[in-house]
């Protein structure tokens, strides 16, 4: 696999980071996971072009992102609703667009949602640091340099990349017997299966860690109250506000955090801990909400409303597997 | 599936959809002792031995793999895995398996199979200049300043646990008459190197980062490079010894001025932050 030329980055806009799955077994020096917060929107983009879904993207959060292509190639954004153009023509996201050496892509700020997936085939080339790309700034660890994309930054692709273009073998074509057919062949993902991004969402949390130190009352309180996004929202948690809930425990023993986990702080105004959240910490924590669901948090901004539900593991782990089976079983179609 | 009853000690929780947190202790008690953070060690590395380096291995013995990082820290082991490919009903099950020796005789920690803890001697530059803390713990305390970092140094303190940040590690237990409680209002930023007293705890911030803990001092050494190895001078279960060095000899082993800079701009200003409490 030969390094070639990629993309050139114009703008960076608000925050656009290189992401790919996540860093797994680095927790014990203090490294967090980072990765997608909308996994699924980053998913599709990767399915979109093709790609594993690991493979390695952007996510930008808020908009104002703008790539020159040096390659001819594949890409596909997916995810919050921001204006995408190419060559200043308007184009729609959730599908795939083939692209030439010299064109510009740019993306406008969200209407909808907070953050898109920039999918390439085949994705980026990013060294990996502790055995994944994925950036996150507090910890100075991944993406280019450790921190988020700023102009002039060069992404590479691999050359295999430009073939892509023309080769589709993919597995999301299921109606086609020639697999290899060498034209143009793009994809797209129809209207009625793509996430709306609602301002409103329940959060389907599993009781647990020092839920037994929130008395039957303060429970009830937090799974009926409704909380707002607070201003302080982004990678590393959601600070929620609302009915503030009490713990009989001020604090605990550090110990290691989840992704979901919601943490409830001497000011009783919970947190939701995602991707970026620190290791360990001292604060008791309620519960913690599935992944299906912190992919929609993900998407909400200051203003955005959730509510707490309690859920078994085991429906966890159905929602989980439905939405999987349901990721799985969609079939993308073909386009121009 | 085999109920396990007489859980000595050692339970397995919940943690979320796809983590589990197994709890060698009360997570409320104020005290952490040695045996129970070897415990913790120890568990830790027959999972990793048994889940994450030898897969073939485990399936041998019929348990199942998916198991994708795990969390030491003081009294807990947080396991993370793979929903797609497991459950907590397996994961449970498994980790009740290999945990079952340490679970009925908790005393007998087989040290040979932990990596050998080695003391590691750390310089640090105590001053009023480096550690803006210092003068104030001495008050408190009703010490000298020269007392404050003498207490400090004299004690072996044990790695307890690495987390909150990238070589952040938690050393245990600052002497009584030191300790002190975390600021009310935490920095914004605290410069790297900083040698901090929170409670009974000590830590050198390995990066520039916020943090609440009271400074009386910098550390030149790096605690975490991602281009030596090892990564990181200490590891979960060493030993560190502070070791006071002045200002020519902290500056002669890399430490900067930056770092001592920091004590006069705005970046030492105590403002509130989210978080702050590790």
């Amino acid at each position: 696999m030969s390094l070639t030329a990629g993309f050139l980055v114009k703008r960076p806009g608000m925050l656009s980071l290189i992401q790919d799955s996540g860093r797994f077994g680095a927790f014990n020096i203090g490294l967090t996971n980072g990765g997608p917060i909308d996994l699924l929107a980053f998913q599709w983009a990767n399915r979109l072009c093709s790609n594993s879904l690991k493979a390695t993207a952007i996510e930008v959060s808020v908009g104002g992102l703008s790539l020159t292509a040096q390659i001819d190639t594949t890409i596909a954004v997916t995810g919050a609703n921001m204006p995408l153009t190419i060559n200043g023509q308007i184009k729609d996201l959730w599908r795939s667009y083939s692209v030439k050496a010299g064109d510009n892509i740019a993306l406008g700020f969200a209407t909808a949602g907070v953050r898109c997936y920039f999918a390439v085939a085949d994705g980026f080339i990013i060294k990996p640091r502790f055995g994944s790309a994925s950036t996150v700034c507090r910890e100075n660890v991944g993406g280019i340099n450790g921190g988020e994309l700023v102009a002039g930054d060069m992404l590479a692709c691999s050359a295999r990349a430009t073939q892509i273009a023309r080769i589709t073998k993919t597995a999301d074509i299921t109606n086609t017997t020639n697999t290899t057919e060498t034209r143009k062949q793009n994809l797209v993902l129809a209207e009625q299966e793509r996430p709306i991004y609602s301002n409103e969402i329940i959060l389907h949390t599993v009781p647990s860690y020092q839920q037994q130190h929130f008395s039957s009352q303060q429970q009830r309180l937090f799974y009926s109250s409704e909380y707002t996004v607070s201003k302080n929202f982004d990678r590393m948690g959601y600070r929620l506000e609302g009915h503030a809930i009490v713990c009989d425990i001020e604090g605990i023993l550090s110990e290691g955090i989840c992704h979901g986990a919601v943490q409830i702080p001497s000011d009783g105004q919970p947190i939701v801990l995602l991707n970026d959240r620190q290791t360990i910490g001292g604060y008791p924590k309620i519960g913690a909400v599935c992944s299906v669901d912190t992919a929609k948090l993900g998407q909400l901004s200051q203003g955005g409303k959730v509510r707490f539900e309690p859920i078994s593991m085991e429906k966890a782990h159905n929602i989980f597997h439905l939405n999987l089976s349901r990721f799985k079983r969609t079939v993308l179609l073909r386009c121009d | 599936m085999t109920v396990v009853t007489s859980i000595n000690k050692i339970s397995i929780q919940l943690a979320g959809e796809n983590a589990l947190i197994i709890y060698f202790a009360e997570q409320t008690s104020a005290d952490v002792s040695t045996e129970v953070s070897a415990q913790v060690q120890q568990a830790a590395q027959l999972i990793r031995q048994y889940m994450l380096h030898n897969p073939l291995q485990s399936a041998q013995q019929n348990i199942p793999t998916g198991i994708i990082d795990l969390v030491p820290s003081y009294a807990s082991l947080m396991v993370m895995f793979d929903i797609s490919t497991t459950d907590h009903h397996k994961v449970r099950n498994s980790l009740r398996k290999l945990l079952k020796g340490i679970e009925n005789d908790p005393g007998n920690i087989n040290q040979n199979s932990l990596p050998q803890p080695s003391v590691v001697e750390l310089p640090v530059y105590y001053s009023t200049e480096s550690g803006p803390e210092l003068l104030n713990i001495a008050k408190v305390n009703n010490l000298t300043i020269a007392e404050v970092i003498d207490i400090h140094q004299q004690q072996e303190y044990r790695v307890y646990a690495i987390g909150f940040a990238p070589g952040f590690a938690y050393l245990g237990e600052v002497d009584e008459r030191i300790a002190s409680p975390r600021l009310s209002t935490p920095r914004m930023k605290v410069p790297k190197g900083a040698v901090a007293i929170a409670d009974r705890q000590t830590a050198v911030y390995p990066s520039v980062s916020p943090g609440g803990w009271n400074i009386i001092g910098l550390c030149p050494i790096n605690m975490f490079d991602i281009n030596a190895t090892p990564i990181m001078p200490v590891k979960v279960g060493d030993k560190v010894k502070f070791k006071s060095v002045n200002k020519n000899e902290y500056l002669a082993l890399g430490g900067t001025l930056a770092a001592l800079a920091w004590n006069e701009t705005a970046a030492w200003n105590k403002t509130v932050i989210r978080n702050e409490k590790v």
